[in-house]
């Protein structure tokens, strides 16, 4: 698949593959990254500890990730997918039994030096798999039922694990993820129609059956599901993050407070403000201009996969790229919906900027396989 | 799979267009963030900033009232006493040192306190005040309320204490509260946000602790606009706290009082039961200890003091204090015998004072023997040999199986924390606990309610409620919640043959009213109430064979803590029971002399609704009853009621 010459000698195959590294995106990454760190180092009141110094090392030990991933050969990447999506599957039903708990879900696996987060891996696994699945199947059979059937079950499983941790945000995320690179790949619309229907009807049927004879679910779930869609029915809970997020990005204004001068975050006011709600303190601090040149460096991010997704002429490596990108476009709109108060509070933290070393590893992983794509793939 | 396929183009241009369809649906969802994030910086902006700079909004938590406790009369037994206390909130402060400085002007604030004061002030978020001055002057809350715009932050309200009117008479039953301990805060099962307000207090014994979730009521909340000192600018909007509802126990507040001083001086419990209805109408622990103390301001000595008695004070013995039911525990024996079949009620057995078994010699209390015996007067005199025998005949299992109809072994329903099961022993737990095979003498010991049997006053009331009724008797200590009294059901008739309870019945008649029953001091002169019950003596230590050889010690002679418990049961009036009652004395002596006229001067209080007239005593005991009635340090004279029966000495 690839136009390098592996029997060449290593010094020269290296130069060629680094000549090939798309470093356009590598530089919004690294850009990214210290914004980060930066957005760390403002919410702890001016300080590298607690947050920035830690961030900032695992953003050195994420690049070096990106580039051992970058360089390995694809080909390597794609024989090792099937036990790679058996093992992380592996690591999730082993949370479900020793993962510890943190505000009531189990997400972590402690591995004695560092905690692991197996869902954020998770999603990248996924889109190996469905992409290395769809690169075998012949394309007139991509949307026979039969053939529909086998990578649903690949997206639910995960789903299904990850949404009884609980951590539904993060479950929806893998099963919005998976239905991208399965429309991607061509399944027929109309699946995607009846699911979405069969989901509607789902939910609407829970709802209205609330008060009525055929009540579906208790009381107290019935309770938990309204204050999850008004949080303003709890203002000491969830309705507190809401209203103090939005107060902070208002008060940022065009300009912004300038950098450390965020009351909102600095007073406190703003809970998990290094981790989920970090954007907020972003908002507060520069305001609206560069938030949305923020948000314009990941819309090119996701440009350059697209491009390169393009034109690449293996389809692995294709739907590898979209999938990626997709899932980093939809995390990020997933964070600013929700701490603008658009959708409820999920727990969907910020690509490359929230404080949090699973979620970046897995992120750099990630890009590392795009980049092995720009490198590796033959192009058109 | 990196080959080209023939059908290669044709999926490239179906992925270019689904990756078309993708980005314009990713275009679309950015739209839609992107003219948020404008609406919020930008349209919204000068409000949200507003807030954020000058104005603050801020939530208050509105506390609820805590439900009162009354008793069956309306009386009340927990109630709330307003009280002002000095607050100040988190944000709004601007520099909290300095306001503390300021206050100390007004109100005493020593320096120790007031760094602790200003670190709770910092680490607390923003909707939950500290509360500075617990118990407030009217002088120093008006003087902070001229001083109001120099004090930012600061604010007098009105809250409520928790007062006990009857002290210490119900402080194991109502129990008291205290402050909201660590653990209960990070309770993952309550996340009440009440449990972080730093005065607050919730329930830690008795019913305060049971029904704690209901009393407490729900919490409201405020939305304020603050400014940058503190002042309220405009209201938001108000969630109005539910107030916890009040709560109506079953005792009579008079009862317990006469019970209370009845049994003083004693290290005792007693309980009082309707046996109609479950209805407990007086439930004592004594010593006892005064809540009102123990829910606001208790020093660690007088704390410590509390703990560290021998005679704990703290401790609820009717439901909490197990002890052996000694011969209280005969009529269960005797119902397994005769429900097995293995002795009619007019066989004789022959007590020599004592009966061989597995090579031991097993004694009974009278040393001489009592001679033949049959059921009425195993009971009546309370052989022990007669129930060594029926307990070789009829086997542990059978009487297990009898004791839990009764409730002993079994935890009562009963809505107090800390509720002791008891224990009755059988093959299995004693192999389990003590890794022991179980022995013949086991059974004996556990014939006459001794060995490894321990019941608890409530269980002993219980058990005899439902002998004096045949029926599943459940004792009840809440009458009436949000008001609504709760409904009397009948209680379901127990599996236990009638004939058989009834013999039962007249053993327990002919203690009290035969001139040789062992309580036959503690009879009524009244005709309409005859008490039927027993007597219990229950060891505390082993008797050695030298002991018997050289003569058994007095029980007065022995150490306190080696001397035997004293138990009383009984019913009342025999021919249609209305009553139980229970009186346990710990190493009160013997059973008869010791817990009987308790238990009979409890009883007679239910049915005559206040102290007990002296002619319903038998003549020879009315002079020393007038004394120990005279002597009684009673509250007051329970309000008269136009209802017959009522009568005083």
């Amino acid at each position: 698949m690839t136009f390098i010459d592996e029997k060449l000698s290593p010094g020269v195959v290296l130069t060629h593959k680094l000549s090939r590294i798309n470093w356009l995106l590598i530089a919004l990454i690294a850009t990214l990254c210290i914004v980060g760190a930066l957005a760390l180092y403002s919410v702890a009141g001016g300080s590298f500890e607690p947050w920035a110094f830690p961030q900032i090392m695992r953003i050195l030990v994420g690049f070096v990730i990106l580039f051992i991933v970058a360089l390995i050969p694809l080909r390597i990447w794609f024989s090792i997918v099937v036990p790679f999506y058996v093992a992380v599957v592996g690591l999730l039903v082993l949370n479900a039994f020793i993962g510890v708990s943190a505000k009531g879900a189990q997400r972590w696996i402690d591995f004695g030096l560092i905690n692991f987060q197996p869902s954020e891996v998770a999603k990248i696994a996924l889109i190996m798999a469905l992409a290395t699945y769809y690169s075998l199947l012949p394309k007139t059979k991509v949307s026979h039922p039969v053939w529909v059937a086998l990578p649903a079950a690949l997206v639910l499983l995960p789903f299904l694990l990850v949404a009884s941790q609980p951590d539904l945000g993060t479950g929806i995320l893998i099963m919005l993820v998976g239905g991208i690179v399965m429309f991607l790949a061509g399944v027929h619309y109309l699946y995607f129609a009846v699911v979405i229907l069969a989901v509607i009807g789902v939910v609407a049927t829970v709802l209205l059956s609330q008060g009525t004879a055929w009540q579906i679910l208790q009381d107290y779930q019935y309770d938990r599901i309204n204050t999850f869609f008004d949080p303003s029915l709890d203002p000491f809970g969830a309705g507190y993050h809401i209203i103090q997020s939005k107060i902070a990005i208002g008060s940022g204004g065009l300009h912004g407070r300038g950098f450390l001068q965020g009351t909102q975050s600095q007073l406190d006011f703003l809970p998990e403000k290094h981790t989920d709600f970090v954007f907020t303190t972003l908002a507060e601090e520069f305001g609206l201009i560069w938030c949305m040149i923020l948000l314009t460096f990941f819309v090119i991010i996701v440009l350059i996969c697209s491009i390169a997704a393009l034109r690449c002429k293996d389809r692995f490596g294709s739907l590898l790229v979209l999938g990626i990108s997709s899932l980093v476009f939809l995390t990020v709109t997933t964070n600013v919906a929700m701490i603008t108060g658009l959708i409820p509070v999920v727990g969907i933290p910020l690509p490359l900027i929230s404080y949090g070393g699973s979620s970046m590893m897995a992120l750099m992983f990630g890009f590392g396989l795009v980049q092995n794509v720009i490198i590796h793939a033959e192009r058109y | 799979m990196f080959s080209m396929r023939p059908e290669i183009n044709l999926g490239r241009r179906n992925l270019s267009r689904r990756a078309f369809v993708l980005g314009t649906a990713q275009l679309g969802a950015l739209a839609v963030i992107s003219s948020r994030l404008y609406y919020l910086h930008v349209t919204e902006s000068e409000a949200l900033a507003d807030l954020s700079e000058r104005n603050r909004i801020s939530i208050r938590l509105l506390i609820p009232e805590r439900g009162l406790i009354v008793d069956r009369n309306g009386t009340l037994l927990a109630a709330n006493e307003k009280q002002y206390r000095i607050l100040m909130a988190g944000a709004e402060i601007g520099d909290a040192a300095a306001t503390l400085e300021k206050l100390s002007r007004i109100v005493p604030l020593p320096p120790e306190n007031r760094a602790k004061l200003l670190q709770d002030i910092s680490t607390r978020r923003e909707h939950i005040p500290t509360v500075i001055v617990e118990e407030a002057s009217w002088e120093q809350v008006a003087s902070v309320s001229v001083n109001a715009p120099s004090l930012p932050g600061v604010e007098a309200v009105v809250g409520d204490r928790r007062i006990y009117p009857m002290g210490a008479d119900l402080a194991h039953l109502v129990g008291y509260v205290g402050r909201v301990s660590s653990k209960e805060m990070n309770d993952p099962l309550s996340r009440d946000p009440l449990l972080q307000v730093p005065d607050f207090r919730v329930g830690k014994t008795g019913v305060e602790r049971h029904l704690d979730k209901t009393l407490r009521g729900r919490a409201g909340h405020r939305r304020i606009e603050v400014n940058a000192s503190g002042r309220v600018m405009r209201k938001l909007g108000v969630t109005g706290a539910q107030h916890g509802p009040s709560l109506q126990l079953t005792v009579d507040s008079w009862h317990q009082n006469f019970a209370a001083a009845r049994l003083s001086g004693e290290t005792a419990s007693g309980v009082v039961m309707n046996v109609q209805n479950g209805d407990i109408l007086a439930m004592v622990s004594v010593p006892s200890f005064d809540p009102n103390k123990l829910a606001s301001k208790i020093s660690q000595e007088e704390f410590d003091q509390l703990l560290n008695d021998e005679r704990r004070p703290l401790f609820n013995r009717p439901t909490q204090g197990i002890y052996p039911p000694g011969s209280t525990f005969k009529m269960i024996t005797a119902l397994a015998a005769l429900e097995s079949g293995v002795v009619t009620p007019d066989e004789v057995i022959t007590c020599t004072g004592s009966l061989e078994a597995a090579d031991r010699l097993f004694h009974c209390w009278k040393s001489g023997g009592h001679g033949e015996v049959d059921l009425q007067t195993s009971l009546s005199q309370s052989c022990d040999v007669y129930y060594y025998e029926l307990g070789q005949r009829v086997g542990i299992e059978k009487i297990n199986k009898v004791a839990r109809r009764f409730g002993i072994g079994e935890r009562p329903q009963f809505p107090m924390p800390s509720l002791s099961s008891g224990l009755f022993p059988t093959r299995d737990w004693k192999l389990l606990q003590h890794g022991q095979q179980w022995v013949i003498g086991d059974t004996l010991n556990a014939a006459i309610g001794q060995g490894f049997v321990l019941a608890s006053a409530l269980q002993l009331t219980i058990m005899t409620a439902r002998i004096a009724t045949g029926r599943q008797v459940e004792p009840r200590l809440v009458l009436a919640q949000h008001g609504q009294r709760v409904t009397d059901e009948p209680f379901k008739p127990l599996p236990v043959a009638d004939t058989h309870l009834d013999l039962i019945r007249a053993g327990m008649v002919s203690v009290v009213n035969q001139p040789l029953g062992t309580a036959y001091m503690s009879r009524t002169a009244d005709e309409s109430f005859i008490i039927a019950g027993k007597t219990g003596t229950s060891q505390v230590r082993a008797i050695s064979s030298r002991e018997r050889t050289s003569g058994i010690i007095r029980n007065e002679d022995l150490p306190f803590e080696k001397r035997d418990h004293a138990l009383f049961c009984c019913y009342a009036p025999s021919h249609a029971p209305r009553y139980a009652a229970t009186v346990i004395v710990e190493h009160g002596g013997s059973g008869s002399a010791k817990a009987a006229p308790l238990a009979r001067d409890l009883i007679m209080w239910a049915q005559y609704g206040g102290i007990p007239p002296l002619q319903m005593y038998p003549s020879e005991v009315r002079d020393e009853v007038r004394e120990q009635l005279l002597n009684l340090k009673l509250r007051g004279i329970p309000p008269a009621e136009p209802t017959t029966g009522r009568q005083r000495v």
